[in-house]
């Protein structure tokens, strides 16, 4: 996403186009983070050991998951905010049922993936079908799969499950060069990354996108809503109990494991850059999101803050950050609306007079212009897809409640 | 647009469908009272003996000051998640300056309200000016509220003197007088919402900001207004909690969970959370609803924990039996895209007559 705009950029170029990507509140995240492990690493210095470093990650992994999980949802324009119970029943299940018993592991893990896609399936089918907003279904949800946990377990810490269970938490491949051990977490975020850039860059993936962006226009492109929005939900689900198996081995078994996992994803995926609400959005800044939370986390333990100030440090790095990508993008906005034809700045304005005359062809040139907000609004690669996209996009309807974003300016 | 009968209304069609929102509330609370009632019932009480009469009232007071600020807030189609925190650090400075004095008492009650304004005010400005989202600048500011009081406090402080206690503690026969002021704010809120220029114009800059602005709106204040007041009742519940408790807590708010309870109890109110259409009454109606069902789960004994599972069942039962009717409503408003009125000077008067003629 960093290069791309030119057709044959020459190094320099290429440089200046990395450092303004950087820059731009899409890499923001990733200057965020660099910036951060800098501090880490200044502050204590064997940090930056290979050793310790790949422990980092190792600690991030299950945040970094749900993230990615929850970046599916948000960029599909809603809310999963059952995953932090998700993850807590994952790891109750997994500690009562497998107990001891090495042989249950591979049962045991399957119903755990069968369980995580209903409970997404469930979440899914009650926003598409019975239009409950998925705010208040995924809150249902979370009170209720909290509750039932709890009074399974009398809200006690129950028994660790069998040691080979917890080793994919836990354990790793060992003895290596540089790096001493290769934690299996680690492998298993690098696939579910790995799978979820695939995914995106699939037509289904895409279609997500299209449909967090404008649900009118999807469902006229021949898109079965219903479908892709339960399947993000699945997606959510999915990642929240991997993100159980790795914490099973990493935490053990608790009921208080995995609490408050939903807004620590959300946030993460919003410093990434997605926008709520849908339809804007990369999964590795996501992903990069629950990398600088973690950092900050780590730096503000470096650094000797009392632990009681963390959540306000937070609190404030999560607005400073947001404020920085919105005030950003309105002011390229602002810039870029010089070469525009100024009424169009705003496609509400246009939207009455693409109304009355539905039936006369929209210009490729005219529907650039009609949707600069949403052009501007994109990193430079996706740009000119996105700009296709627009042509196609039918201008009576910009009012659905994702265009709010445009002015809220979204973050 | 929803709420008592805005003076524009005129013609009998519309007016049906204004109170078919709050009706379906009131049809869902009345059938909750009654499965309620025959629950009860059905282990030997009686659910509408005085003292139980009070308990839910009096179960209604708190989250029904947090919810009709919160509903003003979804009205503007932000949220307020930092409300939890706000309560327990009302209840602190409240319990705090109070220190057992009387004599104290109306200085605690400004101080605890400039405090709340200011954060507010905080809030209203970050999502208006910087543009940020209210989700993630409320949960911002509600996690720096949340590092102050985790690091000033280690447990509960302050004690309220008992003049300050009787307001929690006493009624005018069955109806406490903590429920009567929530109501009063609720009248008070009502009234603002349907009679003031900033009232209306919180329906408009949540029904379609970029629309409001066209028309003439400034959208930054019934924003920020929206969120002072919510941070204002915000501390209404935490002084109540004060006065409940005679100490102030750091925990008290988060333990109530009032941030997604009532963002719940305003959905269930038929308000939408995209914000444009509500009404006061329906949270009330959905507050009503909760502690309905709380009371009904404790009468009957009910292990805490599976509490949860009920309400989690009910809030998406509730608001899945009241969207199924009113959720598609929302699109003819926007499918009869009449070109926009040429004066349209003051939003959701004037957009609600340009909807009638067009249907019309």
């Amino acid at each position: 996403m960093t290069a791309v705009t030119t057709d044959r950029p020459g190094f320099g170029q290429r440089l200046a186009d990395l450092g303004r990507a950087l820059v731009s509140p899409r890499g923001a995240v990733f200057l965020l983070l660099i910036v951060l492990l800098v501090a880490i690493a200044l502050i204590n210095p064997s940090f930056a050991e290979p050793s310790q470093f790949i422990r980092f990650i190792q600690r991030v992994a299950p945040v970094a998951i749900v993230a990615i999980g929850q970046y599916f949802v948000i960029v599909g324009g809603e809310f999963d905010l059952s995953m932090g119970s998700v993850v807590t029943t994952q790891v109750v299940i997994a500690g009562n049922l497998i107990g001891q018993d090495d042989a249950k592991s591979l049962p045991v893990l399957l119903l755990m993936l069968a369980f995580g896609a209903f409970i997404g399936l469930v979440n899914g089918l009650i926003v598409s079908f019975l239009k409950v907003p998925s705010f208040i279904v995924t809150l249902g949800m979370m009170l209720a799969l909290l509750g039932a946990t709890l009074y399974w377990t009398g809200g006690a810490a129950t028994g660790n499950p069998a040691d080979g269970f917890r080793e994919i938490g836990r354990g790793g491949i060992r003895d290596l060069p540089v790096i001493d051990i290769l934690p299996w977490s680690v492998l298993v975020l690098a696939i579910v990354l790995a799978a979820a850039i695939w995914f995106s860059k699939r037509p289904f993936g895409r279609t997500i996108i299209a449909l967090g962006d404008n649900p009118t226009t999807a469902r006229f492109s021949g898109t079965r809503n219903w479908w892709v929005k339960t399947s993000t939900f699945m997606i959510s689900s999915l990642s929240a109990t991997i993100a159980g198996v790795l914490l099973v081995g990493y935490a053990g078994v608790h009921p208080s494991v995995g609490r408050g996992y939903e807004f620590t994803a959300i946030t993460a995926v919003v410093l990434g850059g997605v926008v709520l609400g849908g339809g804007r959005g990369w999964v590795v800044a996501a992903a990069a999101g629950a990398f600088a939370l973690e950092a900050l986390f780590t730096l503000l333990n470096f650094a000797g803050v009392p632990s009681t100030y963390r959540d306000a440090v937070q609190g404030a790095i999560i607005i400073l950050a947001v404020a920085y990508s919105a005030t950003t993008f309105r002011a390229r906005r602002r810039g870029r609306g010089i070469d525009a034809p100024s009424p169009s700045s705003d496609p509400v304005a246009d939207a009455p007079a693409e109304a009355s005359r539905p039936d006369s062809p929209t210009s490729p040139d005219a529907a650039t212009q009609i949707s600069p907000p949403a052009a501007t609004q994109t990193s430079p690669a996706p740009a000119e897809e996105r700009d296709a996209e627009a042509s196609a996009r039918p201008a009576p309807i910009p009012s659905t409640p994702r265009a709010d974003n445009e002015t809220k300016g979204g973050s | 647009m929803s709420t008592t009968t805005p003076a524009s209304v005129r013609r009998t069609a519309p007016r049906r469908r204004r109170l078919d929102a709050s009706l379906i509330v009131g049809i869902a609370l009345v059938a909750v009272i009654i499965v309620g009632a025959i629950l009860v019932a059905s282990v030997g009480r009686n659910f509408f003996s005085a003292g139980n009469i009070r308990d839910i009232l009096t179960g209604m007071s708190v989250l029904g000051f947090v919810a009709i600020g919160q509903t003003l807030v979804i009205l503007c189609a932000s949220l307020d998640l930092s409300v939890p925190y706000v309560v327990s650090l009302s209840s602190l400075i409240a319990a705090d300056l109070m220190a057992g004095n009387p004599a104290n008492i109306p200085l605690a009650i400004v101080a605890v309200l400039v405090v709340a304004a200011v954060i507010g005010l905080a809030n209203g400005l970050i999502v208006t000016k910087l543009k940020v989202n209210g989700f993630i600048a409320t949960l911002g500011t509600g996690l720096i509220i949340k590092g102050y009081l985790d690091s000033n406090y280690k447990g509960t402080s302050g004690q309220v003197p008992w003049e300050f206690q009787l307001i929690g503690a006493t009624g005018i026969g069955p109806i406490p007088i903590s429920t009567l002021l929530m109501l009063l704010v609720a009248v008070a809120g009502a009234f603002f919402l349907a009679r003031t220029r900033t009232g209306n114009h919180m329906f408009a800059v949540g029904g379609n900001e970029q629309v409001a602005r066209l028309s003439g709106i400034r959208t930054a204040r019934p924003l920020i207004v929206a969120h002072v007041l919510c941070s204002i009742t915000a501390a209404l519940a935490g002084l109540l909690l004060a006065s409940r408790l005679g100490v102030g807590s750091p925990v008290v708010g988060t333990q109530g969970g009032y941030d997604l309870l009532s963002i719940a109890a305003v959905v269930l109110g038929g308000t939408l959370l995209m914000g444009g259409r509500g009404s006061i009454w329906g949270t009330i109606g959905g507050v009503a609803i909760f502690a309905v069902v709380d009371n009904v789960m404790s009468v009957m004994q009910v292990n805490p924990f599976l509490k949860d599972v009920v309400r989690g069942v009910v809030i998406v039962a509730a608001v899945a039996v009241y969207t199924s009717r009113s959720v598609d409503r929302r699109r003819p408003r926007f499918a009869n895209a009449a070109p926009p009125p040429t004066a349209s000077g003051s939003g959701p008067a004037n957009g609600s007559d340009a909807r009638e003629e067009a249907r019309a």
